[in-house]
């Protein structure tokens, strides 16, 4: 299989991998995937006072197509509000990665991911859900 | 040491240089056709023909006239089971064979289900051998011929197929052996092994590739029906115009392969031993396939929360495969470690490292510093791991499925 050289260069260095304590009021946690799938991605996002998303960290079990693109999008979601990292979109991934065919699930799986994480920081946050939209 | 180093001596071998050697002259000088009577470049072909067949057939102690040159394995396996089945068809309809052979025995004995046949695909036990008792228990009246290889190609188990051959002469039943990965590597003797059909191929043993043989017996004889049709060469079994040049390459690769099968095995199970060794260090690391029943040239590890795509992408600078490479471009797990009753995880965790004439302790001891290295960064990267090292159970997880 060839990979594309972002692939290969979000693949050999990724960017932002690591963890955030799932039970900070701040953090926001999506994993997405089935190990029988052949991949799982983790991804958590720390939200600021203003809103938007300071930090992002990701762990990803799955092939070089899925660690990059969950490590391109943690530097995407960083700065962004939760409404605009959840307009983040597929075929945004698959294209800046080039990825083939056969990987576009990975792109699915990472916009999937950043959904889920921003799902989670809500439901934490629900009842201070007015104050994101004032931001967004 | 040369990078990437080669580790897939079971996907295929290089040419033996001693091997490449004796075949050009057939290619520029010597280049008749060895059915050409007329003239001496014919019975020159036709010469170097018969002296291969007969390395050939003493590599597995067999009568060179129960040699039929094949184009390879796939084309042998197809002959033997084809031309078996189609040959016995009014005395039974029934074949057994068994979940982990290649998909040149498997998709060959679906086409003869496609044509009335029916088929047994018997399970295997964890260690991925046949049961000889759950073979026996599957006999049937009409049963007409038996398939089981030799070697597994992916997890290097040897079958007990030496007992399965005593059993079908007993009843009266064909019995194919694939032997692709054994022949070379194996000692057979076709004298004391009750096999009737049994593949092999040159590309396996540092031959060329595009030729292989299909040993059929003569005593008691054997009959198949032949698959390809034309100038009835190889006595009727295998019609087209002989590859002289592949055949003097398969015949000198056989030679060198009997001469020297006793040291080079001893060396290889040293060099696995030490790849093995090295390897066990590494924490939730599981051998695939029986350790003890299997050839000194394979060993199948999978590393528990580590993707196999992105291990085989990790170790670029090893030509390793994950299941086979027949498999390896599809996503699917491995069949192979699925029938062992791996799960998915594991299954898609393997790596299969195969060893051969041209491994160095070196390259071992290189392999062994980077998987340790590879799988610990991306068991860094895995959440299955942490959640792992969390202690949770990740088959009590319920995942969103895709």
């Amino acid at each position: 299989m060839a990979y594309s050289d972002k692939v290969i260069d979000h693949y050999e260095n990724p960017r932002n991998v690591g963890s955030f304590d799932k039970a900070d009021d701040a953090v926001g946690t999506g994993m997405v995937g089935a190990p029988a799938c052949g991949d799982v991605m983790k991804l958590q996002i720390k939200v600021g006072a203003d809103g938007r998303i300071e930090d992002a960290r990701f762990k990803t079990y799955g092939c070089g197509s899925a660690i990059a693109s969950s490590s391109l999008v943690t530097e995407w979601v960083k700065g962004k509000t939760l409404e605009q990292a959840t307009t983040i979109k597929n075929t945004q991934i698959a294209q800046e990665l080039s990825l083939p065919p056969v990987k576009i699930h990975c792109s699915i799986l990472a916009e999937d991911a950043i959904k889920a994480a921003v799902a989670d920081y809500r439901k934490k946050h629900e009842f201070s859900e007015s104050k994101d939209k004032k931001v967004a | 040491m040369r990078l990437p180093v080669y580790l897939d001596y079971s996907a295929t071998t290089p040419v033996d240089p001693r091997v490449a050697g004796k075949m050009i002259p057939y290619l520029t000088e010597f280049f008749g056709n060895a059915a050409s009577r007329s003239h001496a470049f014919g019975w020159k072909a036709e010469e170097a023909v018969e002296e291969a067949r007969g390395h050939v057939a003493a590599l597995i102690n067999a009568d060179p006239k129960e040699i039929v040159w094949t184009s390879g394995a796939t084309e042998g396996n197809n002959l033997a089971i084809k031309g078996a089945a189609n040959f016995y068809k009014t005395k039974g309809k029934h074949i057994i064979t068994q979940k982990t052979e290649h998909k040149a025995v498997l998709d060959t004995c679906r086409e003869l289900e496609r044509h009335g046949f029916e088929v047994t695909y018997l399970e295997v036990d964890s260690n991925g051998l046949v049961s000889v008792e759950k073979l026996k228990a599957a006999l049937r009246p009409d049963t007409i011929l038996v398939s089981i290889m030799m070697v597994n190609n992916e997890i290097g188990v040897i079958q007990p197929v030496w007992e399965i051959g005593e059993l079908c002469r007993a009843k009266g039943i064909i019995f194919h052996c694939d032997a692709v990965q054994g022949g070379g590597r194996l000692e057979i003797d076709v004298q004391k092994f009750k096999v009737d059909l049994l593949t092999i191929t040159a590309h396996k043993m540092y031959g060329p590739k595009g030729i292989g043989a299909l040993y059929v017996r003569r005593k008691p004889r054997v009959r198949i029906e032949a698959q390809i049709h034309g100038g009835g060469h190889e006595r009727g079994f295998r019609s087209g115009t002989l590859a002289t040049h592949q055949i003097v390459g398969f015949g000198e690769a056989a030679r060198l392969a009997k001469a020297e099968m006793a040291s080079e095995n001893e060396r290889i199970r040293a060099l696995r031993d030490r790849l093995y060794k090295g390897i066990q260090g590494i924490e939730e690391a599981y051998v695939n396939g029986d350790f003890k029943q299997r050839i000194p040239h394979n060993l199948n590890v999978s590393f528990n929360f580590v993707e196999g795509e992105s291990l085989i992408m990790a170790v670029k600078d090893l030509a390793v495969s994950s299941g086979s490479a027949c498999t390896s471009a599809s996503l699917e797990p491995s069949y192979v470690l699925r029938a062992l009753g791996r799960s998915d995880e594991l299954a898609h965790s393997s790596i299969r490292f195969t060893l051969g004439r041209f491994t160095t302790e070196e390259e071992i001891d290189f392999t062994i510093d980077l998987i340790k290295r590879k799988v610990e960064k991306l068991r860094d990267l895995s959440p299955l791991w942490e959640m792992h090292k969390e202690g949770i159970d990740l088959s009590t997880v319920q995942w969103a499925a895709h």
